[in-house]
């Protein structure tokens, strides 16, 4: 038995801990490739708050869209729903609220995240404390994330934790390939892209090894791309996540609607011709994804939480 | 270096749990007071640093409402237990027993003949103006002719060693998930002492509260659904409502996820679709249970939810309308409900209390406000009440008004000398007062807990123990044996 409102609760709580691992995977990573781009590069933090989601939120509080800003905004800012610290607070309402369904260990360790988050965020906000914060906070998901997968029964209620988990990993991963598309754009379609660009765009998914150890080409930005995207063997991959999420909707009852909207998708991601594809359509066509997702997302809700 | 020397302790002619007035512990607090005695300052902070933590790792929290915010703080508790001898306890239990078993006797009379009326015993105009009297109620009877399942009652003692009946709480008596965290911390911090006291476990209450709720089902279900009804995350309690939905395994529902179908019984909406619901431990007001009957506005409650519960289709615990006992001026008269309905004389006395109703009482309350405590009949929490040895002639003056107004809403009752005991403040421990709030339960059978949640004032001198005005809390060893 789980009530509709549990179920509503579970998923957010685990979207809200994959949103906060991934928002400070993306910080940090993004910090070191500023630091490998060479001078007078045209491209700074601004991608930060556009792939976020919340451009325009930003843009209303900030006139100077400098580092500072841009890592406030993504780490502490209250004003924005989709910070790393709002993402802890939010996960760590739901999880308060959902005690009864959850590990004991679960709200202990939580809470625990989140004393730690909201004490010592400040000090990610200069260089110097970022990286062993945003390290911290990736670590502490992590053991949240496999406390959760070793100690919860493997039932409805973990069913809801797969789907929020994987829905969010590919929505960040398809919002990381676009940092990449931006770059494309920025320089014009010329495929002349740093390589260190695509490399980082794999560390922020911590999926450089893999790919070293799965493709064996150079870095390439199609090879990163078809990678992430559609490699169905890499856990962050889109196509990973979405195979994963298709079969936890498919353990829960009433699920026909919901298997339908993710099997369009899937369709579309497993179609797209990355090989082929022009540099300025990239972004067109992970926008196509995102829309998507976000629909996988309205039929979940329709259906469950209702 | 030792820090505790018992003899520098002020006892001040107050009784304590556990120090006499010559500076030796208390049988069987002996061992507790040995080990207290070798520990030094340093050792005593640390254990009192990893309670704290402790506390705000379980996220042991309670909500204080202040500046238009809901604030969570972290659950007061002072390391030092307070300790009950066994025998001295057997007989609290028996007492306590009796006066619930009575209460619900009295509850379920009071909606059906009112007996207890025609006989003189209880004055018809008590319960006319009673605020916790529903008429809707009349005539309904619940399982094992029960309405108050869960009762925590206020114990008090006096200067002399008297324990007290202080007051009944039987609308949505709270307490207990804080009397359980309390052992945890205890467990975490002072592992030593448990091995060498025999401490009675407190541990078996969410199992025998799920045991008695399932009892309450009406038809065969071997399995019956039992859920917690919270009025949501920012209710005061809401830790506890969770905390005992969890450790029962129960869902906990809010007024929302719950509906009354055209057959008169109470479904949850889940992921399959609904399903039916058979007892609802309710945590919501009377008021707010059901905006069809009561309150229209509550959003809180469930419409229909009255229909379910007449037609026999759903239990409610406590049932609605048992507040009816839960009034200051009816405890006036609960020795005389025990004696009536039991044949009994009452086990644990009442602290004596003057009926504001009648001229001679109401004079002697108005004449000696200073001496005493003057509480109104409907509230909780240590709301809205006189303490006259620490008023000033303003609240005196103000009281007088009250009174005179609205005679049947209020009682008064001698300031009682509070008991106290060793508590650890900054760096010394001080004699402190404390009450203590047992949990009861009845259903089929009665059981209560072994001691309950004591609680402190935290302030030199205070009588003040509610957590929402600073109290604190303390763990409650019941201990068998006499060291």
């Amino acid at each position: 038995m789980m009530l509709s409102r549990v179920a509503w609760r579970i998923y957010w709580l685990s979207r809200y801990i994959e949103r906060a691992e991934n928002t400070a995977r993306l910080v940090n990573t993004y910090h070191f490739l500023l630091l490998d781009l060479p001078r007078g590069t045209s491209v700074g933090w601004e991608p930060l708050p556009v792939i976020s989601g919340a451009y325009p939120l930003f843009t209303d509080h900030y006139q100077r869209h400098d580092e500072r800003n841009t890592v406030k905004f993504l780490l502490v800012d209250k004003f924005n729903p989709a910070s790393l610290c709002n993402s802890i607070i939010n996960a760590r309402e739901n999880c308060r609220t959902s005690r009864e369904v959850l590990p004991e260990q679960m709200w202990e360790q939580l809470n625990e995240l989140y004393n730690f988050a909201l004490s010592n965020v400040a000090r990610a906000v200069p260089r110097r404390g970022r990286f062993d914060f945003l390290t911290e906070i990736i670590k502490r998901c992590q053991q949240l994330t496999g406390l959760m997968a070793g100690t919860m029964s493997q039932d409805n209620t973990y069913d809801f934790v797969r789907i929020g988990r994987n829905l969010e990993r590919a929505d960040m991963t398809t919002r990381v390939v676009d940092i990449g598309a931006m770059y494309l754009q920025a320089a014009d379609g010329a495929s002349t892209v740093d390589i260190h660009v695509w490399t980082s765009m794999l560390r922020a998914l911590d999926a450089y090894q893999m790919y070293r150890k799965d493709v064996q080409l150079a870095v390439t930005w199609r090879a990163v791309v078809g990678y992430l995207l559609q490699n169905h063997n890499l856990p962050r991959s889109a196509a990973h996540c979405l195979d994963r999420v298709e079969e936890n909707i498919a353990n829960l009852p009433r699920s026909e609607s919901c298997l339908r909207a993710i099997r369009d998708v899937r369709r579309q991601l497993d179609t797209m011709p990355i090989e082929d594809l022009a540099e300025l359509k990239l972004h067109e066509d992970v926008d196509v994804l995102q829309v998507g997702l976000s629909s996988i997302h309205a039929a979940i809700d329709q259906t469950w939480f209702n | 270096m030792p820090i505790i020397d018992w003899k520098r302790y002020d006892t001040q002619d107050l009784y304590d749990e556990l120090v006499l007035p010559a500076g030796r512990a208390r049988p069987p607090g002996g061992q507790l007071s040995r080990w207290l005695r070798s520990l030094d300052n340093e050792e005593l902070q640390t254990r009192k640093i990893e309670a704290e933590l402790a506390i705000i790792d379980k996220g042991v929290t309670f909500t204080v409402y202040s500046d238009g915010e809901n604030i969570d703080r972290a659950w007061p508790f002072d390391i030092i237990p307070r300790i009950i001898p066994l025998k001295e306890w057997r007989d609290v239990e028996a007492g306590l027993k009796q006066r619930i078993k009575a209460l619900n006797l009295f509850i379920d009379d009071l909606y059906h003949e009112q007996q207890i009326i025609q006989d003189g015993v209880v004055p018809a105009s008590l319960i006319a103006a009673s605020k916790g009297f529903r008429k809707e109620c009349i005539g309904i009877s619940p399982t094992h002719n029960v309405w108050a399942h869960i009762c925590g009652s206020d114990l008090v003692r006096d200067a002399d060693g008297t324990i007290y009946v202080l007051e009944d709480n039987l609308r949505v008596p709270s307490g207990v998930s804080y009397m359980l965290e309390n052992r945890e911390v205890s467990k975490r911090v002072m592992p030593e002492l448990f091995e060498n006291y025999s401490i009675l476990p407190v541990d078996d209450y969410p199992e025998q509260l799920l045991g008695m709720l399932q009892s309450l089902a009406a038809g065969n279900s071997s399995r019956p659904e039992v859920v917690v009804l919270t009025p949501g995350i920012y209710n005061s309690a809401y830790f506890e409502h969770a905390f005992l939905a969890r450790s029962m395994g129960a869902e906990l529902v809010e007024g929302a996820d719950l509906v009354v179908g055209k057959d008169d019984c109470v479904y949850m909406k889940t992921i399959q679709g609904l399903a039916r619901v058979d007892v609802i431990y309710r945590r919501i007001d009377d008021m707010f249970l059901d905006p069809e009957v009561f309150n229209a506005d509550s959003v809180l409650g469930v419409p229909g939810l009255m229909r379910a519960w007449r037609a026999g289709n759903v239990a409610l615990a406590n049932a609605p309308g048992c507040g009816v006992a839960d009034d200051k001026v009816v405890y006036s008269y609960v020795p005389d409900i025990i004696q009536y309905y039991l044949s009994e004389k009452p086990i644990l006395p009442n602290v004596p209390t003057y009926r504001c109703t009648n001229k001679d009482e109401r004079d002697y309350v108005l004449d000696n406000l200073e001496t005493m405590v003057v509480k109104p009949a409907n509230e909780s929490g240590g709301y809205g009440m006189l303490v006259g040895p620490q008023s000033t002639e303003k609240d005196r003056k103000a009281f007088q008004r009250l009174v005179r107004k609205n005679p049947r809403n209020y009682i008064g009752q001698p300031a009682l000398r509070l008991s106290t005991a060793p508590t650890l403040c900054d760096h010394n421990l001080e004699p402190r007062h404390l009450d203590l709030r047992p949990f009861v339960l009845q259903g089929k059978d009665i059981y209560v807990t072994a001691g309950g949640l004591t609680r402190v004032a935290m302030k030199r001198g205070s009588l003040v123990v509610n957590s929402s005005q600073g109290g604190g809390s303390k763990d409650t060893w019941v201990i068998e044996g006499k060291r």
